[in-house]
């Protein structure tokens, strides 16, 4: 079997990258990515397709990069997947697609996420998204939320024919894609393109509406809309639930990452939705968004930058590459270690209070279950980030009457995606909890076809 | 983008504008907010829902730093970048017989509509307006055509009493026996001292809590408040609460800590 070793991307250094917000992996050149991709063995039943949530023909784009086809290439991953430039980015590869791949068994897998990368960044240089769609047949559908689910299925609903408005409760569409995730991991221009490619395929598009509130559900039917997609994700932010937690100085990443990105406070630091940050941050989780803030600190100027995660190194959620590019721009994991109190003085935060944990049976995750030692440690902080997950916003549930939910407030669907209201169907963060990008995307495209099947029978 | 219909300059440093904004008009209803930038790289900052019809909606603001100057400068014919809303939950119009509003500067522009709202519901209604100086006042001939009466405080005695709102409202309290419920709007300093005077005169107490606010949706928990122990977000879960077991003071903290970040985006603005 292949024993070659996997093309490494080439990464900015980290020494010189703390210091600004470009992209830190560089993708590769075309000369890497045939080396790359000359690494697959082209299985006959290939395990990666079967771990990837849209399954995306992996072998068969891989064979057409190497033959010099990439347009071809370009095309056969954009049948499964409308947003390969960043999914190649972002994905969790070493659970999905990679962590399946065949020869993981004996060497290191494809670099299959370098690889989508590199063709959707080529498809989107050439432009070969933009491509004639159906005329529009007139019955208009809306979509609530302009994330990667509610961005899926406006374009597979334009696709089919459909007249597509996708109402967008923030100034910029893109939902994490744009707010959340920072730019030296998915740079925004990608996320704007994409973006211009649904204007272009004539999806329309409406801001600061925000539904539930400016328009209800039930008002979207009243004016003429014959089925509702919501793809309103998962932003509102969970609390650890300790005391200190409304001090001064303490963040939920959401507001952190907000002001950071959606108000452009790294801009200049007289930006005006400023950023106060001090020297000494740390940041409460180990998932994507707790590497996200920590790194954005650091470019932001703090010196000490440490990571406060209640299990061990091996169950960090965050994507492998993302541990390793904060590990090498100097950000501390202080592994079982667990937040209990924040210590403030006048209204201000200045330390962290954490048990130190020990690990104990397998929880219903499959990780080790952290138990508490009885042992303390305090640190002194200026400011303390929260990242310890995101539940659904409230305000579609509470306004939309009929609509059932989880008690923890996600949307309930049936196996046609459809909510307990007719004609109103869910997918992404707002069905699942926080998830990724691709479940998202899969979930909007998925939801699509039901939304089709749905309007044939009821419309015509 | 959100054209600007009508502008009007209320006192020197209040100002009143009706912009067309349908998707906001069309659900608005008292105590809601709508979320403002004046132009793409502007901040957002939240304000109340003074009035609003079929297609457009009235606010109210004060000239206090750079956002607020900002608007200030857009005249008839320009445009807003975002207006968003309705945001926040409607007021609760409680089942009352006579309600006292207490305003403090330019909170008398949001306590306006709810005070409108009790009025339609056929209860009595009195106000207590108080505000630095004379040129601080607004909207009086407003109050004065819905309430029974209009009790007037300034600091400086240049209209009305001299002294605070709580000074009129501690001799209504204790005078009128029929009050029985007091809505404060204003300061949070001035809004925990009528709360004080409510709770020590047995009435109910109704305030509206104005955090800092960066999405307004419940996104970002910059809005969050402790009520007897319990956090809420005042963008989603308010802002309007009932009073009485507010964390003031935690309140007055949460709104000053970019006190210094806001004044340098000021100064700057002063040199543009
Ligand atoms: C910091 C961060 C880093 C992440 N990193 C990764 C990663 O590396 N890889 C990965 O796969 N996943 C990552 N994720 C998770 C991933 O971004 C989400 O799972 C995904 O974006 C969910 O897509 P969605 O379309 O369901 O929701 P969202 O992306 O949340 O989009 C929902 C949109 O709906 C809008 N909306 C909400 N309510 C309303 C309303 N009432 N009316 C109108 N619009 C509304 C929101 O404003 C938002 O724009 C990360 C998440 C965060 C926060
Ligand atoms: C629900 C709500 C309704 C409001 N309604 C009105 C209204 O009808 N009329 C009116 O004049 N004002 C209202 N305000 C206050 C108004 O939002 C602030 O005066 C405005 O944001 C000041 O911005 P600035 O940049 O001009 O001043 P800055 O110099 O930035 O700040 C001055 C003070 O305003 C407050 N403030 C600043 N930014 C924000 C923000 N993003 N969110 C909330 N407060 C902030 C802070 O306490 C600060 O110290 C309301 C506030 C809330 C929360
Ligand atoms: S979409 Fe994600 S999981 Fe699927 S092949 Fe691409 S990188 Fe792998
Ligand atoms: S499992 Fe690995 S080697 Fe096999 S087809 Fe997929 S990428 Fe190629
Ligand atoms: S303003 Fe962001 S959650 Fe309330």
């Amino acid at each position: 079997m292949n024993k070659i070793p996997r093309t490494p991307m080439r990464n900015q250094d980290a020494i010189e990258r703390r210091n600004h917000f470009l992209e830190v992996a560089l993708g590769y050149s075309l000369e890497e990515a045939r080396a790359e991709a000359a690494r697959c063995i082209q299985c006959k039943n290939p395990r990666c397709v079967v771990a990837c949530p849209v399954r995306v023909k992996i072998p068969e784009f891989i064979k057409l990069l190497l033959e010099d086809a990439l347009d071809e290439a370009f095309e056969t991953i954009y049948e499964d997947n409308i947003l390969p430039s960043i999914c190649g980015r972002v994905c969790p590869q070493e659970s999905q697609c990679e962590g399946a791949c065949i020869l993981n068994i004996k060497s290191e897998s494809v670099a299959i996420g370098a690889l989508e990368r590199f063709v959707g960044d080529y498809g989107m240089d050439k432009n070969l998204a933009d491509k004639p769609v159906k005329e529009n047949n007139g019955i208009k559908v809306a979509v609530v939320g302009s994330g990667p689910a509610g961005l899926a299925n406006a374009a597979s609903m334009r696709r089919k024919g459909y007249d597509v408005t996708i109402f967008e409760a923030l100034h910029e569409y893109g939902g994490v894609l744009s707010y959340g995730i920072p730019d030296f991991r998915l740079p925004k221009d990608i996320v704007k393109n994409e973006i211009d490619n649904l204007k272009k395929m004539g999806v329309t598009f409406v801001r600061d509406v925000v539904v539930g509130k400016s328009i209800t559900i039930e008002q979207l039917f009243e004016d003429g809309y014959q089925s509702v997609f919501i793809g309103s994700g998962a932003g509102l932010p969970s609390a650890l639930g300790v005391a200190g937690e409304n001090l001064n100085g303490v963040y939920y990443a959401n507001e952190f990452l907000t002001r950071v990105n959606l108000m452009k406070a790294r801009n200049e630091p007289l930006s005006k939705t400023p950023m106060k940050l001090g020297d000494t941050i740390a940041v409460v989780g180990g998932g994507n968004v707790a590497m996200d803030a920590a790194r954005t600190a650091k470019r932001l100027g703090a010196k000490d930058v440490f990571i406060l995660y209640r299990r061990d190194r091996k169950s960090l959620p965050a994507r492998l590459d993302e541990i390793h590019h904060a590990e090498d721009e100097g950000i501390d994991l202080r592994l079982l270690t667990n937040p209990v109190e924040l210590i403030g003085e006048n209204h201000v935060v200045k330390q962290v209070r954490c048990e130190k944990m020990k690990l104990g049976e397998p929880d219903s995750s499959g990780r080790q279950r952290p138990l508490p030692t009885g042992e303390f440690v305090t640190f002194d902080i200026d400011n303390i980030i929260i990242a310890i997950g995101q539940k659904p916003n409230p305000i579609i549930k509470d306004n939309t009457l009929g609509l059932q939910t989880q008690p923890w407030g996600g949307i309930i669907t049936d196996e046609f995606q459809m909510t307990s209201l007719p004609g109103v169907f869910a997918g992404g963060d707002v069905v699942t909890g926080a998830a990724t990008v691709i479940l998202a995307m899969g979930a909007g495209k998925d939801a699509a076809h039901h939304m089709d099947e749905y309007l044939k029978t009821t419309t015509r | 983008m959100y054209d600007i219909v009508e502008k009007r300059i209320l006192q020197n440093d209040i100002e009143w504008m009706r912009v067309r904004a349908p998707f906001v008009a069309r659900n608005a209803q008292p105590g809601h907010f709508v979320m403002v930038r004046v132009d793409a790289d502007g901040e957002r900052v939240p304000l109340t829902i003074v009035d609003h019809d079929q297609t457009d909606v009235v606010i109210i603001y004060q000239k206090l730093g750079y956002t607020t100057r900002q608007l200030s400068f857009k005249q008839e014919g320009d445009t807003l970048e975002t207006f968003q809303g309705p945001l926040g939950k409607a007021a609760h119009i409680r089942d009352k017989q006579h309600v006292i509003g207490v305003a403090g500067g330019v909170g008398s522009a949001p306590l306006l509509p709810q005070l409108k709202a009790y009025k339609e519901k056929g209860i009595r209604v009195d106000a207590i307006l108080g505000a630095r100086s004379q040129e601080y006042l607004i909207l009086l001939d407003e109050y004065r055509a819905i309430c029974d009466h209009v009790y007037i405080t300034t600091d400086d005695g240049s209209l009305g009493q001299e002294g605070r709102v709580t000074d009129a409202l501690k001799i209504r309290l204790e005078t009128d026996a029929s009050i029985d419920h007091v809505i404060a709007i204003g300061p949070a300093i001035m809004m925990k001292y009528v709360v004080e005077m409510a709770k020590s005169h047995q009435r109910s107490v109704d305030v509206s809590l104005n955090p800092i606010m960066i999405d307004g949706t419940g996104m970002c928990g910059n809005c969050r408040v402790s009520i007897a122990g319990k956090t809420f977000f005042a963008c989603i879960d308010g802002p309007d609460f009932a009073g009485e077991a507010v964390d003031f003071d935690e309140l007055i903290a949460r709104q000053s800590y970019y006190k210094k970040e806001e004044h340098d985006c000021f100064l700057r603005l002063k040199d543009e």
